[in-house]
């Protein structure tokens, strides 16, 4: 997968919400997506499996993660923070 | 109908390798959580659950048994020989032709499938042990307690998750109860604390990295143990025929399915199964007192759970006691209710209610009175014993006192 961390982000989101990552803006939640419990889980393991990363997130301690009610546009700054942290 | 009771009781769990030890544990409100002892630890993010412990295989089965004995098949044996000794049955001739075993295991000898898949896959091996299927297949725990008790009757195993025990006692309890058995061996026995079954349930999300801490506002996931427990359930009048101790009777049971969400609990199917359990025993809500609850210790199952029980019971919710000890010995999985079986049980026979422990914070959605932290003497004569699967089936059990 080629582009920015936001793009391929975002392609990894739309993949689960069934859209074509043309109509996915950054300014999105995944609550407005219908991303549900499973599909976070999901969208979770595939930015992880795609930037090599790991990402601290528990379903039982809401608001602790990057991703509640988060829109896209940060989720990809904490991947990109994430990813720089790897090679830090 | 016949009617059905308990009469012997055997367990090998995070809390004790005895029914004795178990209960002790659970009056004490010690916990048997911990850090895992297993090979690879240190490549997971969750490093914690209930181990049996102070268990060496080898002090009580041979070579030859060992190598198509499974951990979760091991369990099971050692729970269903201490179950049937204490029921101090003698089964003989045509006896043996009405025993039989129901089991209930999610995992099955999901030990052995690891090992085996680390020794092709990982360390490149072309061949694996000869017996690993049989040793692996998920009735194999069912069928070792058959042959090595020599039950002739009706035995097989079931697996529906986190429900899988409920589910065995319950079909055990129905099959006594209609009369195509006499006396039943049934309970639930699981292995999963190893490197593939504690990384499968990582993937999840679900899972504490500290403490199982059902019904605390602070709880953050469920904690993962292993073991067995396993009953003798018979005819109530062979059971009084024979002089046996009667630890406790079978009145009610049902079974439920969400037909919802594949992992989110439901508050109507929960309700459903409860208020179903209580209508089989034709038990009047408010003379229930004690639950074992599912209590997994995620937010979303404890508040669920706690709704259910108050859409059922009504103003009687706040009387009534609640307790989940999988504070203490984690989740069992498909052998979970088996080892939550026993606190009921002691509920009824000596009055004491094991406790919830780890409670640290109330939590306004769980406003329930969850024994917090330590046991409590309570003079109950019904109890009632939950769980609810992945999968959205659900398994409720109620038991009296004789």
């Amino acid at each position: 997968m080629q582009g920015s961390v936001e793009e391929r982000v975002i392609e990894i989101i739309a993949e689960q919400a069934v859209l074509d990552a043309k109509n996915v803006a950054p300014e999105y939640t995944l609550g407005q997506l219908g991303i549900d419990s499973l599909g976070l889980a999901e969208i979770i393991f595939g930015i992880e499996e795609n930037f090599d990363i790991q990402i601290d997130f528990n379903a039982n301690e809401p608001g602790k993660g990057i991703f509640e009610d988060a829109d896209i546009a940060s989720i990809a700054r904490a991947v990109e923070n994430l990813v720089a942290q790897k090679f830090g | 109908m016949r009617r059905v009771v308990i009469t012997g009781q055997g367990t090998i769990n995070p809390l004790g390798n005895s029914a004795s030890e178990t209960l002790e544990s659970f009056r004490t409100g010690r916990c048997g959580i911990g850090d895992l002892k297993i090979r690879d630890a240190d490549r997971l993010m969750i490093r914690i659950g209930g181990q049996v412990k102070n268990f060496a295989a080898a002090d009580y089965f041979s070579r030859q048994e060992l190598a198509l004995y499974d951990r979760f098949t091991q369990f099971a044996l050692l729970a269903a020989d201490e179950a049937l000794s204490q029921s101090g049955i003698d089964l003989k001739g045509n006896a043996l032709e009405e025993a039989g075993v129901v089991l209930g295991t999610a995992g099955g000898g999901l030990n052995t499938w690891d090992a085996s898949y680390r020794s092709v896959y990982q360390e490149g091996k072309n061949r694996v042990h000869p017996f690993v299927v049989p040793k692996l297949m998920n009735n194999a725990a069912a069928s070792h307690v058959s042959m090595k008790f020599n039950l002739r009757g009706p035995s097989f195993s079931v697996s529906t998750a986190c429900s899988s025990s409920n589910h065995a006692i319950g079909l055990a309890f129905q099959l006594v109860k209609s009369g195509m058995a006499k006396t039943m061996v049934a309970g639930g026995a699981e292995s999963m604390l190893c490197f593939g079954g504690v990384k499968a349930w990582e993937g999840l999300r679900v899972m504490s990295p500290i403490a199982c801490r059902p019904f605390s506002k602070n709880r953050n996931g469920m904690v993962q143990g292993e073991g067995a427990a396993l009953f003798v359930i018979e005819d109530f009048k062979q059971a009084r025929l024979r002089r046996a101790e009667i630890l406790a009777e079978i009145v009610g049971f049902s079974m439920t399915s969400d037909a919802d969400d594949i992992v989110m609990p439901s508050r109507s199917g929960a309700a459903r199964a409860i208020r179903g359990a209580l209508t089989a025993g034709n038990i009047a809500p408010d003379s229930v007192g004690y639950i074992n609850a599912h209590g997994t210790g995620t937010i979303a199952n404890d508040r669920t759970e706690c709704a259910a029980i108050i859409d059922v019971f009504g103003g009687h919710a706040d009387s009534l006691l609640l307790s989940s000890t999988k504070s203490m010995h984690g989740h069992l999985i498909g052998g979970t209710g088996s080892v939550e079986l026993l606190a009921c049980i002691m509920a009824l026979r000596e009055g004491v209610i094991a406790p919830t422990i780890g409670f640290e914070e109330p939590d306004p959605e769980c406003p329930l009175d969850i024994v917090p932290n330590e046991a409590r003497n309570a003079d109950i004569s019904v109890a009632m014993s939950n769980s609810f699967a992945f999968g959205g089936l659900n398994a409720v059990l109620v038991l009296k006192s004789v």
